[in-house]
């Protein structure tokens, strides 16, 4: 196994583009990353596509090869991998095997989703469709609901509040507001979260991710080789993947992501690692009650601590860990199958410490964390500063 | 959705049909083709096994933003439900007041409409809950 | 018509939905004067199905408890029929989604039977004839309605929903049916035509040459032909197509008000059409004690009616300790909702959802 960088990153604003396609997006993140990268595309041998659904949002499949071909890349081989929202880190994951093995050299990895190009009530249901659509969709659970069960049990079984729910997404809010990619780049107050329209209880629309379009591109290269290029490197320190029930109530314990326990335990075992050593970390906030489930299965607070240590602000920028610096998928934005290039791409700034207002202070290791579904696939990567 | 594709699980969703390991005795719903515990051991040992209708309620929501085809029930409650043989499964709360929801509610499957393929299309009945006690006069 | 000695009820029991609507909620709507209409009527609320709530869920709960009263097992049918004016398929039969969800499938005949509000009766003489002739051990008769009357129209008060099912056999019964008479004519007082939402009916036509003369004259061949005399039974059932109608038949035929008392449900339902007298008589049953005689007559438009002489066994006692909801606890959990909610539950409003 070879050692991995990340030596180019590009992506686009994240929100509702209405005058953007799929192919536009994919293609402007993956010149910009390219650009940053200092490659030229003769370089480029691979590519990946993260991407959840274009077979139903855009009536499109088989993406990838359509993505290469815009980008003046028709020649090469180029695949896309679906898990869910997990289709992003799960096609970096896969990208870095590439790599890592000695197959590939230079891999570009992207990730597209274009939601807005069908209602939001069909883009909701699309999105349901990644949880089990024969035992819980069909019976009339939404998206939503499953993670308002989540954080009913949770709330039940560990004392979270719904304030503390509210203070994800006021954290968020005020993250994004320092980052000119994010579709709400602005601060909110836990007032105005918790009187949100209830989509489903104990759930607001404040407590849910929006529909986003969006496009992320990272270029791999084997860190034997990165002098060869301008890019500035960040290593890929390690990478661990989950798996979980797909039904939420097949879960020994519903207030656990199992998928994201497995994952983190193979990326820090993998790393050499512990948890107390990750400076700031990407996770999956899909719903508020996902981030606060998501730090505690990371390993960075004791189970059902979660809520506690968010409400103390132990998860805000510079303080005990620094918790979605991006404003993540709840104020960055959701274009789902770009999520976890997103999330990369926010590591890559932190440790090269490029990251602006929102930057982490000495920040030498950062943890991304990818969500599929309900939880049922999960991937983490952890990234480590040059040295 | 497809026809054959809600005929082939009409026993479950009617009947509340599952299965049994013979090999080690662990109820399964919806069925599986091997058990998980014993893999290969248990392959074509999976025998049927019927539930008997009743659990009680593990966690549960309002879902006050449906998916359009379950708009005319708005809001309803969904739960996660553990029935007595230990087997976990989601599910549609009727005839419940919110307020009276709480986990360890005692319910009872009872056979609904869970959607239909429009007007013209084909009707899709299957298991939802009610609290045990909103038949018995109580 | 003949029956042997031993064929009767070895099980019943009824589902009524948990919705109500007032007389008073449907005249605002309307500028009508509900209450009055109501008093009229002799109905002071109507049941209303939830919107997942039909035929086949009526009949499916209604058939599992029965089961559980006559302690017998689907495979232990071996048919069904379910009468209805109100099936959710047009062409389908509602038997064979019932028949699938208590497990009576494959082994058994089943079908559909519709005779507007009789159509629940027809299918018990189906039932008694198979068991008297010996082609089958049991069978399941069902009447279930969501019936359905058109915005503004006066059925709007009355058309409401819910059923009762019944195992037919000739062991361990409960309740001996000893003898039935129909009486059939043609008749357009009511009815519903191929493709149409609601029905239409003949106003007052429906009462002296539709119903009162059904009932009338199929109660008296059974009185005829049993030799029995109104006051020799214990209780009475007619059917209930509002409080009023029932009451003044059985007056006319010779029956008392205490008679009728315990199966006159539609004051609190309405009219549950093709499950008015099959819920009537199984609240009726649910008071009776051994040795107890019933009569009971069904109407339906278009038009007949059925007359079953029926008398109370031992038995019983042992199916009342069954853990089975009396008609009386099925129909005690109530929610009364507003017109605009009931327009919703009953698809009444047009580009709804």
């Amino acid at each position: 196994m070879r050692d991995v960088a990340i030596i180019g990153v590009g992506e686009t604003k994240i929100g509702e583009l209405w005058d953007r396609s799929l192919r536009e997006l994919g293609i402007e993140a993956g010149l910009k990353a390219i650009q940053d990268a200092g490659v030229r595309g003769e370089d480029v041998e691979r590519m990946y596509i993260g991407n959840m659904s274009a077979g139903k949002l855009i009536d499109q499949e088989h993406v990838a090869p359509l993505i290469a071909d815009y980008a003046g890349l028709s020649h090469i081989p180029s695949t896309r991998i679906e898990s869910g929202g997990a289709s992003g880190g799960m096609a970096l994951s896969e990208a870095y095997k590439a790599v890592a093995s000695g197959m590939n050299d230079i891999v570009v990895v992207g990730g597209a989703e274009k939601m807005t190009d069908v209602g939001e009530d069909e883009a909701k249901k699309i999105l349901s469709s990644t949880a089990d659509q024969e035992w819980e969709t069909v019976f009339g659970a939404t998206f939503e609901s499953l993670y308002a069960m989540m954080a009913r049990y949770h709330m039940d079984k560990y004392g979270t509040t719904r304030e503390q729910l509210a203070q994800v997404a006021v954290k968020n809010h005020s993250n994004a507001a320092k980052n000119p990619n994010a579709q709400f780049p602005r601060e909110t107050n836990k007032d105005f979260v918790m009187k949100a329209p209830v989509v489903s209880d104990p759930l607001g629309m404040f407590d849910c991710a929006p529909l986003s379009d969006g496009g992320a591109a990272v270029v791999l290269c084997p860190v034997e080789r990165v002098d060869e290029f301008e890019g500035e490197p960040v290593e890929i320190v390690s990478m661990g993947e989950g798996g979980d029930t797909m039904a939420v109530h097949e879960r020994e314990e519903i207030g656990t992501l199992k998928a994201t326990q497995r994952a983190a335990e193979m990326a820090y075992e993998r790393a050499g690692l512990k948890p107390e050593e990750i400076d700031f970390a990407e996770v999956h906030d899909n719903f508020t009650i996902t981030e606060i489930m998501a730090i505690e299965d990371l390993g960075f607070f004791e189970k059902g601590e979660g809520g506690k240590a968010t409400e103390e602000g132990k998860t805000e920028l510079n303080s005990e860990i620094s918790i979605n610096t991006s404003g993540g998928l709840k104020a960055k934005g959701r274009p789902v199958g770009a999520v976890g290039i997103n999330q990369a791409i926010e590591a890559v700034h932190q440790l090269r410490g490029d990251a602006g207002q929102r930057q982490v202070e000495d920040a030498e290791y950062g943890l991304t964390h990818n969500m599929g579904g309900t939880g049922a696939s999960a991937v983490v990567h952890i990234f480590g500063r040059w040295s | 959705m497809a026809i054959a594709r809600f005929w082939r699980e009409i026993k479950q969703r009617y009947k509340g049909i599952g299965v049994k390991c013979g090999n080690c005795g662990e109820i399964f719903f919806p069925p599986r083709d091997i058990c998980p515990e014993c893999r290969r051991e248990s392959y074509k040992k999976m025998d049927e096994y019927e539930l008997n209708g009743t659990g009680e309620v593990i966690t549960y929501t309002r879902v006050e933003d449906p998916h359009p085809e379950f708009e005319d029930l708005c809001p309803y409650v969904m739960a996660i439900v553990e029935m007595d043989e230990g087997v976990r499964l989601t599910g549609h709360i009727v005839d419940v007041d919110y307020d009276d929801i709480e986990a360890g509610l005692e319910v009872e499957a009872s056979m609904r409409k869970l959607g239909e393929d429009g007007p013209e299309g084909m009707i899709y009945y299957g298991y939802k809950f009610w609290p045990i006690d909103s038949r018995r006069g109580e | 018509m003949k029956t042997k000695d031993d064929v009767g009820i070895k099980g019943y029991a009824g589902y009524v939905p948990k919705y109500r609507i007032k007389p008073e909620e449907i005249g605002d709507c309307w500028g009508e004067d509900g209450k009055t209409m109501g008093r009229g009527l002799r109905v002071e609320s109507k049941s209303v199905p939830s919107p997942d709530e039909d035929v086949v869920t009526i009949s499916t709960q209604a058939a599992k408890w029965a089961m559980k009263r006559a302690g017998i097992k689907g495979e232990d049918l071996e048919a069904i029929y379910v009468g209805s004016e109100s099936h959710p398929y047009a062409v389908k039969p509602t038997a064979t989604i019932v028949a699938a969800s208590i497990a009576a499938s494959p082994h058994m005949t089943a079908a559909d039977y519709e005779f507007a509000c009789k159509a629940g009766t027809a299918a018990f003489q189906t039932c008694m004839g198979l068991v008297s002739s010996g082609m089958i051990e049991n069978g399941m008769a069902i009447g279930a309605d969501t019936s359905q009357g058109a915005p503004g129209d006066a059925l709007e008060y009355t058309a409401a929903a819910g059923g009762a099912a019944y195992v037919i056999g000739s062991e361990d019964l409960l309740a001996k049916i000893k003898e039935t008479v129909s009486y059939t004519t043609d008749t357009p007082d009511f009815w519903r035509r191929e493709g149409e939402k609601y029905p239409q009916h003949g106003g007052r036509f429906t009462g002296k040459p539709a119903y009162f003369k059904h009932v009338t004259n199929c109660t008296k061949k059974l009185l005829e032909r049993t030799g029995n005399e109104p006051d020799e039974y214990d209780y009475a059932v007619f059917h209930q197509p509002n409080g009023k109608f029932p009451v003044k038949a059985a007056k006319k035929l010779g029956f008392s008000k205490d008679q009728l008392e315990p199966g006159l449900l539609v004051t609190h339902i309405g009219n549950t059409y093709s499950g008015s007298v099959p819920l009537g008589l199984a609240a009726t049953l649910d008071q009776a004690e051994p040795g107890d005689k019933i009569m009971v007559t069904s109407y339906g438009s278009g038009a007949g009616s059925d007359s079953f002489d029926i008398e109370v066994t031992e038995n019983i006692t042992d199916v009342k300790e069954k853990d089975v909801p009396t008609i009386e606890e099925v129909t005690s959990n109530e929610e009364f909702v507003p017109y605009s909610v009931y327009a919703k539950y009953r698809d009444k409003i047009e580009g709804g959802r």
